[in-house]
């Protein structure tokens, strides 16, 4: 089960690909190191891969735009973990995590890569993409479910009119 | 001679700091806190860190917050200097804050808004009494959940801009300048004082804003809308070639609507402060958004005489490390500098009673 987001306003559409990869990437980067650990535990093992670059940790400057929706500027930075790697067949996986967790940039990016295996891209999809994704899905639901108890019902003001 | 004065000092440093450390951990029969504990219950001083030390890392802010016994500018400072050891990757795409996953949203400009008013985890409408309970301790019912109505939360500035009403922003991708690579220069366009109000201190902001409002600014500012909640950070890797999602951070913004009396080229309309800021910081975004308009003076063709409009005073002292550096640096040996300063007024003091004696 694949589960596209609305894209963000970048210029040239992505290819079907690279939707594909930047959904489970986007995931990948909002699941921790040990959630992604114990979903791999019941996935078919993660082929070998050597680390080409990482895991290291740096720093994104985070940027805004004014009023919202004007020119960008600088907000602050953002730890990143970033991670590349390369699986026997030349498949290379890249990985952008927001903090520190050195062990979810390089699962990351192993998973980035094993995702690009046609023979395994399904099974990982299922066994590991489609279960943070939800597990992500339910905590925003649960967040957006105590807004909604907290949103205003003008009541009186509708009786008064 | 100096020198001499400051290698002595050694043994007497360790010492003071082995006893910082002490004081650090308090009575040791009390449970330590945990980082976690910090991060989850303190989470608004956090949230201050982050902002202030600009660098998003809740649970560095947290380690923060421990070291410095709960100062939080020393805790700034330890994230600020923290993150000079780190290498730059690149920066974000400009973060989309209407897309937020909203936690709290309102309004004090229109009552019925798409989306509605949403209150979130607020301090607002509490009665500011001491909560005895909380002395006590013990786990909080469950916050109630409804099922949202998925309406769209369209941004406040953009209904009034559907008017004319509201002054846009022009639309650019221009590459902004950044104040942790290059000094601060002025004049300092819009973007590069945004970036110093945001990361600039709580309080500073919150008494330049409030000048602006008790009559040093000539403001009439409305709070159009202020949300706070979840936006996707992305970056495009040139590796990839495509936008990617990296996580979420929470923010805060704040769009101030004005009041603009039109000038030879723009007719009367709104115009409006912004403020964004890391994590839950709601005052500081809107005193960040006064302090902006403020500041927008000059452009907008109005006259430029208070404190809050002058780009070099508010620019130059709204960093609190680098204020606190300044000024308390006051307390470091200066023995050599106030020697001559001794010899001096000592010379001028027997000038003046040699003369009166005369």
């Amino acid at each position: 089960m694949i589960i596209l987001r609305p894209m963000s306003s970048t210029p040239p559409p992505l290819t079907p690909e690279q939707q594909v990869r930047r959904h489970w990437m986007g995931v990948l980067a909002r699941a921790d190191g040990a959630a992604i650990a114990a979903r791999l535990d019941a996935a078919p093992p993660l082929p070998e891969a050597t680390r080409l670059r990482g895991p290291e940790t740096g720093l994104v400057m985070a940027r805004g735009r004014q009023g919202g929706d004007g020119a960008p500027f600088n907000l602050g930075e953002m730890t990143v973990t970033r991670c590349s790697v390369r699986d026997a067949a030349g498949r290379v996986g890249h990985a952008y995590v927001a903090g520190r967790d050195q062990l979810q940039a390089e699962l990351a990016a192993r998973l980035d890569a094993a995702l690009q295996d046609p023979a395994l891209r399904l099974v990982l999809l299922d066994a590991v993409i489609a279960p943070l994704a939800a597990e992500q899905a339910e905590r925003a639901a649960a967040v957006a479910a105590k807004a909604a108890a907290t949103k205003v019902q003008f009541f009186t003001m509708q009786t008064m009119r | 001679m100096a020198y001499v004065a400051v290698k002595g000092g050694e043994r007497a440093i360790d010492a003071a700091h082995a006893w910082l450390a002490e004081a650090r951990r308090g009575d040791a029969a009390q449970p330590e806190l945990s980082l976690e504990q910090i991060e989850q219950q303190l989470g608004l001083a956090v949230d201050r860190v982050m902002a202030e030390g600009a660098c998003y890392d809740r649970g560095l802010a947290a380690l923060a917050v421990k070291q410095a016994r709960g100062d939080l500018i020393e805790a700034a400072f330890l994230l600020r200097a923290y993150r000079t050891t780190l290498p730059r990757f690149g920066a974000s795409l400009p973060m989309d804050t209407g897309a937020m996953r909203i936690r709290r949203r309102i309004s004090a400009t229109y009552k019925d808004l798409p989306g509605g008013q949403v209150l979130g985890p607020t301090f607002d409408y509490t009665h500011r009494l001491l909560d005895f309970a909380l002395a006590a301790g013990g786990t909080p019912p469950p916050a109630p959940m409804a099922a949202p109505e998925g309406e769209a939360t369209p941004r406040v500035t953009g209904i009034l801009a559907q008017e004319g009403l509201m002054a846009p922003e022009a639309k650019s991708d221009a590459e902004p300048p950044d104040l942790t690579r290059e000094p601060l220069s002025f004049p300092a366009d819009r973007p590069l004082r945004l970036q110093a109000l945001a990361r600039g201190d709580e309080g500073f902001l919150l008494a330049m804003g409030y000048s602006t409002q008790r009559g040093y600014g000539n403001a009439h500012p409305f709070v159009g809308e202020i949300r706070m909640g979840e936006v996707a950070v992305e970056i495009a890797p040139p590796e990839l070639g495509f936008p990617i999602e990296i996580g979420e951070i929470t923010v805060t913004e704040c769009q101030m609507v004005n009041q603009f009396a039109g000038s030879k080229t723009e007719p009367p309309q709104f115009t409006r402060g912004y403020g964004l800021v890391f994590g839950h910081g709601e005052r500081k975004a809107m005193a960040m958004s006064l302090v902006d308009r403020a500041l927008r003076a000059k452009e907008l063709g109005e006259e430029v005489d208070a404190p809050a409009q002058s780009e070099e005073f508010v620019l130059y002292h709204c960093d609190n490390i680098e204020a606190t550096g300044f000024v308390e640096h006051l307390k470091l040996p200066h023995y050599v500098d106030f020697q001559s300063e001794l010899e001096k007024v000592r010379e001028m003091r027997a000038t003046v009673f040699r003369e009166a004696a005369e």
